[in-house]
This record gives structure tokens, C-alpha cells and sequence, in this order.
């Protein structure tokens, strides 16, 4: 009988807050520990003491504390050598939105210098899909796409009455969106998010229909390796989804192929759309990364993380075929009980 | 009106919508109307299948089986002849 061995693999992940609003580590790092093909041993990259993926000691090997994405790419890659140097990364993903600009921009620095590799999409790919970006992208590849307009100053929001009706849906640059019916709740929504997140906000017409969420990834060449549609069932106050089922949903693996053949999209992806009742798909976001609910394609037979190590190691993949349609997740809360001693290590070390 | 092909329905009476992530339960004579069109028969067939199995007036039927397959074509479990047509075209 012959036997596989799984061939071993240092991969480091970021977003390791599994919080109510989730980062995508902790699940990227579930699909990776079940992967057929590699004995991975996980090395998570953390920017806070709390983030819950420190302590969870059965899915992440050792944690390091690195710079806060604001603290620029020197200072990431000074922090990088010296984990590097201990560690041995082989692969490394990064899962937040904010802090890809750097780890791109690192790329070749990352690889040539300390044998980490990465597959991410392109600045290009990155760049054109922002909130900001959504209605030349939309025409450029064919997608329908709610009308959309950056604003910078508060005093722009009296005017919106002439380019749109109320609601409309308030938009931070990287996260956060809330529906406003007045111009009163638009100054509310304005104010929230651009504290939190900076400027401009975007404003975006409303669509009513259903959500419909997909993770992909892309080859860099065109090919959808891998599509998962996905409803939210249970949602957060933060429009967070707690529950989700996978859908059978030609017409959007449609869009989505669209979408990654047309920006020859490289990497993780997911597609937020609006489906309406005749059926028509709106695009409303593009998050370059997998999402939060990325295990629930594990679930449905395609392993993406997995895949994405593959493709960063330049290996080929094979596109999946079929998923499991009707395959729900459900998240959970959890209390880890974490001795003062280990949060005393990651506080004053910056390491665990 | 038709079922929609690809809606699944249990024998403890679950329907799964795959399209919309929809799912309902109705009782034992919800599924046999389900499973009757689902078979292809028309609205004549299914009544009187339902007024031969049970003691009932075609009058309360009607009723009934309207309030039904409304209930059906408003979940979007099934498509009306006309929803079809425009389909085609």
C-alpha cells in the first residue's frame, strides 16, 4: 500500500481576530491544517494583543507582533527578517485589506531576500477595484454597478438629492457601510465612518434585491480555479455574516469567471453583489482577499487556501468542477481561557 | 405552473430553494401537491387526485390549492406558465 506523505510547509497568516467582525486567519488556517497535500505548521503574524488566533494554540504554532501597516515597509520588513530568520516562512498570506498595499509593494523584496513567497493580485488589480474605482470597473469588464460618488467634505451632502434618492448606502473607504434614509442620517453615517476610516466616503445608490457573496480565487491568468456562492442567513449588527448557505448559482460563477478572466485577477477574491428580483446581479464590492466564511468552501469541496499555496509555490492547480450546494456555516462564540503569563509574553515580547 | 427543477423536497416535508438559500416545511399534503407537480401533472390532474384521497368539496379545495400554489409562486418554488414564456423569449 503506498502512503502520502504530506510534505511540510511554514506558512505565515495575518487576521488572526477572530472577533464579531471577523479577519479571515483563523479560517484560512482551518483549511490549510486540512489540506491533503501539506503538514503545515503556522506561524501567526498579529498586530494586537487580543487578537483571540495568539492563544489558539491547536490551530497556530507561534505568534509574532508586527507593525501596524501606517508604520510603512521598512519597518514590516525589518520585523519580517528577524521572523524569518527564526521561522523559515515558506508562504505567507496576508488577509487584511489595509495592509496588502505594503505586503504587494514587498513582493519581490520578500522573495529575493528571504525566500518568502506570496500570490497576491497586482498593485493594478488591487487599485482599480477600490470602492472608489467600482464604476470603471464595472464598465470595464461589463458588470452592472450601483452609481456611485466619492465625497470629501460634509457639505457635500445636501447636493446628493440631485444625483440620488434616498436611501442610499454610506461607504467607508476600506470597511464599514450603512444605509441612510435622510439627509440627516447621511451626516450621522458620514461622520461614523470617516472617524474611524479616514476619507473620502463613498456614496452609493441603493439596490434593492439579495445579497449574494462569492469566494474565488484567480490564477493570474485569467481562470477561475475555484467559485463558491454564498447567502448570509444570519447577519450582525455589523453586517457581519453568522450564518451562510452555498447556493446554486450559475449566473453568478458567470459574473465571477467574468470578473477574473477580464482582470486576469491573481489570488484570493470575494465579490459582494445584489441580485435583484428579475435577476439581475449589481456589483457593490470586491474584497481582494478570501473572506471570513472562506472555510465554508472547504465544506463544499474545494480547498482555496490550499490552492493559493500551491499557486504561490508555482505549482499548478487544477480548476474545481463542482461544489456541495447547500452546505451551511454557522459561527460560534468561545471563551479561551488564556493564563496572564501568555498575554504578558505577546505584550512585553512581541511574541508567543 | 411548474415546480422550479431544482427544488428539493424531503419526505418529512423540507423544501430547499438552491437558488435563493430559501428553506420552509409544509405538512403531508403540501408535499403531495409539491411532488404531483413536480411529476409534471397539470392543475386538473392534481385536483382530482386530492378530491378522490380525501373528503372534501371541489369548492373549499379550490380554495385551498389556490392559497397554496400562490404561496409557492410568491417563495419562487415554482414558475407560472406565463414566467416561462418570457423565459423563452
Amino acid at each position: 500500500m503506498k502512503i502520502k506523505t504530506k510534505r511540510k510547509i511554514n506558512v505565515a497568516v495575518t487576521g488572526l481576530n477572530a472577533i464579531d467582525s471577523p479577519g479571515p486567519g483563523i479560517p484560512v488556517i482551518r483549511a490549510l491544517k486540512e489540506s491533503s497535500e501539506f503538514d503545515v505548521h503556522i506561524i501567526g503574524l498579529s498586530y494586537e494583543t487580543l487578537e483571540p488566533g495568539i492563544y489558539m494554540h491547536d490551530l497556530v504554532d507561534k505568534t509574532y507582533q508586527i507593525p501596524f501597516p501606517s508604520a510603512g515597509i521598512e519597518s514590516l520588513l525589518t520585523r519580517l527578517g528577524y521572523i524569518n530568520a527564526v521561522e523559515k516562512i515558506d508562504v505567507l498570506i496576508p488577509n487584511f485589506d489595509a495592509e496588502l498595499f505594503n505586503f504587494m509593494k514587498l513582493t519581490e523584496r520578500l522573495e529575493e531576500e528571504m525566500g518568502i513567497k506570496m500570490f497576491l493580485p497586482t498593485i493594478e488589480q488591487f487599485e482599480e477595484r477600490h470602492k472608489s474605482n467600482l464604476a470603471e470597473f464595472g464598465k470595464k469588464y461589463g458588470i452592472k454597478v450601483p452609481h456611485s460618488k466619492m465625497i470629501f467634505n460634509i457639505s457635500d451632502i445636501p447636493s446628493l438629492r440631485n444625483e440620488f434618492t434616498y436611501p442610499l448606502v454610506v461607504k467607508g473607504k476600506y470597511y464599514d457601510a450603512s444605509v441612510a434614509y435622510t439627509p440627516e442620517q447621511a451626516v450621522t453615517c458620514f461622520n461614523k465612518i470617516s472617524t474611524k476610516w479616514g476619507l473620502p466616503i463613498i456614496i452609493q445608490e441603493f439596490v434593492y434585491g439579495q445579497e449574494v457573496n462569492v469566494t474565488a480565487i484567480g490564477d493570474g491568468k485569467g481562470n477561475t480555479l475555484g467559485a463558491i456562492p454564498m447567502r448570509k442567513q444570519y447577519i450582525t449588527d455589523k453586517g457581519k455574516a453568522w450564518a451562510g448557505i452555498s447556493l446554486e448559482d450559475e449566473k453568478l460563477i458567470e459574473v465571477t469567471e467574468k470578473v477574473i478572466k477580464g482582470s486576469k485577477w491573481r489570488g484570493g477574491m470575494e465579490m459582494e453583489m445584489i441580485k435583484t428580483r428579475d435577476d439581475e446581479y449589481f456589483l457593490i464590492e470586491i474584497n481582494p482577499r478570501f473572506p471570513a466564511w472562506v472555510y465554508l468552501a472547504v465544506g463544499c469541496g474545494q480547498n482555496h487556501p490550499e490552492a493559493l499555496i500551491k499557486m504561490a509555490l508555482g505549482e499548478k492547480v487544477k480548476p474545481w468542477k463542482k461544489y456541495d450546494i447547500g452546505k451551511m456555516f454557522i459561527r460560534y462564540s468561545y471563551d479561551l481561557i488564556v493564563g496572564l503569563e501568555e498575554f504578558e509574553k505577546i505584550s512585553t515580547l512581541g511574541e508567543l | 405552473m411548474k415546480i422550479k427543477r431544482n427544488i428539493a423536497l424531503s419526505d418529512s416535508g423540507f423544501v430547499f430553494n438552491p437558488t435563493t438559500g430559501d428553506s420552509f416545511s409544509t405538512n403531508p399534503i403540501g408535499i403531495e401537491i409539491i411532488k404531483l407537480l413536480k411529476e409534471g401533472k397539470n392543475e386538473d390532474e392534481v385536483k382530482k387526485h386530492l378530491i378522490k384521497s380525501y373528503m372534501t368539496d371541489e369548492v373549499t379545495l379550490e380554495k385551498d390549492y389556490y392559497d397554496f400554489v400562490n404561496m409557492l409562486l410568491k417563495l419562487q418554488l415554482a414558475e407560472g406558465d406565463e414566467d416561462k414564456d418570457e423565459a423563452k423569449n
